[in-house]
C-alpha cells in the first residue's frame, strides 16, 4: 500500500453505517484506500460490497442521517472531507473531484443540449464567461474524441449514441480539470467494441492530465486492462490490494482467487466452472469473524471467530486472511 | 434431414410510419439469416446492440412473425401452423431474458408465476404443484419459498426462478438472451453451471445469445457472429476461436479486455474508429457489405454486391470478399 502522505486521496479506516428501520447496515467496515496523482486504482467488488458507497462518500453525496461515519478519515489533498459543510463540498464536487456513471442516459439532462450542460459547470465552478466556457467545452469534447465542430455541442443527449453519450459525460466530468476522477462502472452498459475505446480514453486522461482515477468495476477483465493497482472489496472490507500484475499473478485472498476461477473462457470448455456457493451477505447481516468464511473453500474454525487483520506481503501487496 | 432447429433465409423488416410505409423508414433488422441447431447442442450467437439478435429471437419464436423465410423446429414448419397450432407448439420453445426483474410479475408470488403457463394448458392443481416443485428443486430454489414474491429474492435467485418457469412447460428448445449479463460475477458462474446441468438432465437444445465472446466460447458447440442483421461468420467453436477471420469478428476479439496482449490473433489489422452515431440501424437497399464503413480492408468493390457466407474449411463460413474464395 502507498505509504506516501502526498497521495491525492487517502482513506483510512473508514467505517460507515446506515441506520434504517429494518436494521443497521454496516456498509463500510474500516477500509483503507489511497490514490496518487496519475494513478488508476480499480475498486473491484460485487453488488452489495460497498464500492458505490465508497465513491458516494468521496463525493459527499451520502445523506447523513441515515448514514453515519463511525470512524476513519477521508483525506483529499491532505484535507479531511468528512465533516465538511455542504457548501464546501459543492465547491469540490465537479470541480476538483468529478464522477462518471454507468448509464450516461440517466445522468445527462435530456432537456439541455450537451454544450449547455458543460458550460453550466464552467460558469458555476470556474467563473468563466459564456464565451470562454464554450471554448473550453469544445476543447473537452475534442479531448474525448467528439470532434472540434459544434455538432455535438449543439446536440441533445438523445441524438447521440450510447458511446457518444458516455464520452460526453466524460467531457463534462473533466471540463473543470479535476484532480480526481471517479468512474463507476463506466463501460458496463456499453458494447464490447465501445468499451475498449472508453478505456483508452480514460487511460489517456491519466497520461495527459495526471489525473488520479478511481475505477469501480465488477469486471476483472476490464480491470486487468486498465488499472495500475487494484483493491478488492467484500462486504465492506478491503480483502486484498496489490499492483495489477501481482493481483493476477500471485493472488492471495481466496475470494479473489475464487472470482478469477469462476470466469468462463474458451479454455475452460467442457469443465464445470468453479462457482462460489452462496451469495454476498446483506450489510445488515454480516457473518462474524471473516465475512467470507461461509463461502470460503479454505475456511477453518478461526475464520468464524476472528476477523483477520490486513497484512503486508511486500511490493505493495496486502491481504486480510487467516489462511495466507 | 433437417437439424432440430432449422432457420432458412429469415428476414424481419420493420416498416416506418406513414401512408407509404416503405422506403426511408424501413429497417431490415434481420437480413436473410440461415442457421441450424442440432438437438441437444448449444448454438451461440454473438453480436452487439443493434445487430438484430433480439429481432432474430422474436422472429424465430414467432412472437413477431418474420417478414420472410422459414423456421423449422423438430421438422415442423412454424409458418404453416394455425394460430392455435402455434400456441400449442410454442410451449416446446421457451425463452429466458436478460432482466429477471422485468420478467417476473411483481404482484404474483412465484408459485403463481410458475403455474401460470400450466393453468393455461388446463393442468390440474395437483399436477401443477408437482411440476413446479420439481422445477424449483432442479434450479436450486427451496419449494418452501414458493409463496414469496419476487422482490424477496436476490438477482441470481430471480433468474433461477425465471429458468424454472420456462422449464415448467417442458420445452425442448430454450432461447437464452443474455441470461447472465445483469448478474454479479460469482452468481454468473452458478447460473452457467445450472444451465449446463439442466441441458444434460432434460436433453435441451439451446440458442444462446450474448455479447460476451468468452462466455459464448465456453458454452457453445457452434458460434455465429451477427452484424447489422447479417451473419458474417459461423462455424464450430473450435473453428471460430482457433481462426477468427471476418474483420468484425477480429474486432470483437481484440476488444475483449484481457485478451489484448497475449491471445489476440496474429496479423490483426488496425481498427477504424467509428464516431458516427448511426451505426445501429440498417436501411433497406444498402447493396454492398454492411461493414465497409469500419472495415480496415474495405474498398469500392465491397460496396457493389453483398458478400455471401462461403465455406473456408470444414463448417467454417465467412461473408467477406477479401477472404478466401469469395470473388
Amino acid at each position: 500500500m502507498n505509504a506516501s502522505s502526498n497521495n491525492l486521496l487517502e482513506i483510512k479506516n473508514l467505517d460507515v453505517s446506515f441506520v434504517q428501520r429494518r436494521g443497521t447496515a454496516h456498509a463500510l467496515r474500516g477500509i483503507d484506500l489511497s490514490i496518487a496523482a496519475g494513478e488508476i486504482l480499480a475498486l473491484v467488488g460485487e453488488s452489495g460490497s460497498g464500492k458505490t458507497v465508497t465513491s458516494m462518500n468521496i463525493m459527499g453525496l451520502v445523506p447523513m442521517p441515515p448514514a453515519r461515519v463511525n470512524a476513519g478519515s477521508l483525506l483529499f489533498k491532505g484535507s479531511d472531507l468528512i465533516g465538511k459543510s455542504h457548501a464546501e463540498m459543492r465547491k469540490i464536487r465537479g470541480n476538483e473531484i468529478a464522477m462518471v456513471f454507468q448509464e450516461p442516459a440517466k445522468y445527462l439532462n435530456p432537456s439541455l443540449k450537451i454544450g449547455e450542460q458543460i458550460t453550466e459547470m464552467l460558469v458555476l465552478h470556474q467563473g468563466m464567461s459564456k464565451k470562454q466556457a464554450v471554448e473550453r467545452a469544445l476543447e473537452c469534447l475534442d479531448v474525448v474524441g467528439l470532434g472540434k465542430s459544434r455538432r455535438v455541442l449543439n446536440s441533445y443527449p438523445h441524438e447521440l449514441s450510447g458511446g457518444m453519450k458516455q464520452r460526453a459525460m466524460i467531457a463534462m466530468a473533466i471540463c473543470c480539470n479535476p484532480s480526481l476522477l471517479i468512474a463507476d462502472e463506466p463501460t458496463t452498459a456499453l458494447d464490447v467494441t465501445l468499451q475498449l475505446q472508453i478505456l483508452k480514453l480514460i487511460r489517456s486522461l491519466k497520461a495527459k492530465f495526471s489525473m488520479g482515477i478511481l475505477f469501480i468495476s465488477h469486471n476483472l477483465g476490464i480491470v486487468k486492462e486498465i488499472a495500475d493497482r487494484i483493491s478488492v472489496i467484500y462486504a465492506g472490507k478491503i480483502v486484498e490490494s496489490a499492483p495489477n500484475r501481482d493481483l493476477f499473478g500471485s493472488t492471495l485472498h481466496p475470494y479473489t482467487s475464487a472470482l478469477l476461477q469462476s470466469i468462463p473462457d474458451a479454455g475452460k470448455r467442457g469443465h464445470r466452472l468453479r462457482a462460489i456457493p452462496g451469495s454476498v451477505p446483506d450489510a445488515e447481516a454480516i457473518p462474524a469473524g471473516c465475512s467470507f468464511h461461509p463461502r470460503c473453500p479454505l475456511a477453518k474454525e478461526i475464520c468464524a471467530r476472528e476477523m483477520p487483520l490486513t497484512r503486508e506481503y511486500g511490493h505493495g501487496h496486502s491481504a486480510a486472511c487467516h489462511m495466507v | 434431414m433437417k437439424r432440430f432447429v432449422e432457420i432458412k433465409n429469415l428476414e424481419k423488416t420493420y416498416y416506418g410510419r406513414g401512408i407509404l410505409k416503405r422506403g426511408k423508414n424501413a429497417v431490415k433488422a434481420v437480413d436473410r439469416v440461415s442457421l441450424g441447431i442440432e438437438k441437444k447442442s448449444v448454438f451461440g450467437l454473438v453480436g452487439e446492440s443493434g445487430c438484430g439478435k433480439t429481432s432474430l429471437v422474436r422472429s424465430v419464436l414467432y412472437l413477431d412473425p418474420p417478414t420472410a423465410g422459414e423456421v423449422w423446429v423438430d421438422n415442423t414448419l412454424l409458418g404453416d401452423l394455425s394460430r392455435r397450432g402455434l400456441r400449442t407448439f410454442r410451449r416446446r420453445m421457451q425463452i429466458v431474458f436478460q432482466d429477471p426483474n422485468s420478467a417476473l410479475n411483481p404482484k404474483m408470488n412465484i408459485q403463481d408465476s410458475l403455474e401460470e403457463g400450466l393453468v393455461n394448458r388446463g393442468i390440474d392443481a395437483v399436477q401443477r404443484k408437482k411440476q413446479t416443485t420439481r422445477m424449483l428443486d432442479l434450479v436450486g430454489i427451496s419449494p418452501s419459498h414458493s409463496a414469496r414474491y419476487p422482490h424477496e429474492f436476490s438477482g441470481g435467485q430471480k433468474q433461477r426462478i425465471v429458468i424454472a418457469r420456462a422449464l415448467c412447460m417442458e420445452p425442448d428448445f430454450l432461447v437464452l438472451d443474455e441470461p447472465v449479463s445483469n448478474l454479479d460475477v460469482s452468481i454468473q458462474a452458478q447460473i452457467i453451471n445450472l444451465l449446463q446441468d439442466l441441458k444434460s438432465e432434460l436433453e435441451l437444445t439451446y440458442l444462446f445469445i450474448s455479447h460476451d465472446l468468452n462466455l459464448v466460447a465456453y458454452l457453445s458447440d457452434r458460434i455465429a457472429v451477427m452484424y447489422k442483421g447479417r451473419l458474417v461468420e459461423s462455424g464450430s467453436t473450435d473453428e471460430i476461436m482457433g481462426r477468427p477471420l471476418h474483420p468484425y469478428t477480429l474486432r470483437l476479439f481484440s476488444s475483449i479486455p484481457g485478451m489484448q496482449a497475449d491471445t489476440a490473433p496474429e496479423g490483426l489489422p488496425p481498427q477504424a474508429e467509428p464516431v458516427a452515431a448511426s451505426h445501429k440501424k440498417t436501411t433497406l437497399g444498402t447493396g454492398g457489405c454492411n461493414y465497409v464503413d469500419f472495415c480496415p480492408m474495405g474498398d469500392g468493390d465491397c460496396t457493389l454486391r453483398e458478400p455471401r457466407r462461403e465455406t473456408i474449411a470444414g463448417s467454417h463460413k465467412v461473408a467477406c470478399f477479401k477472404i478466401g474464395n469469395n470473388d
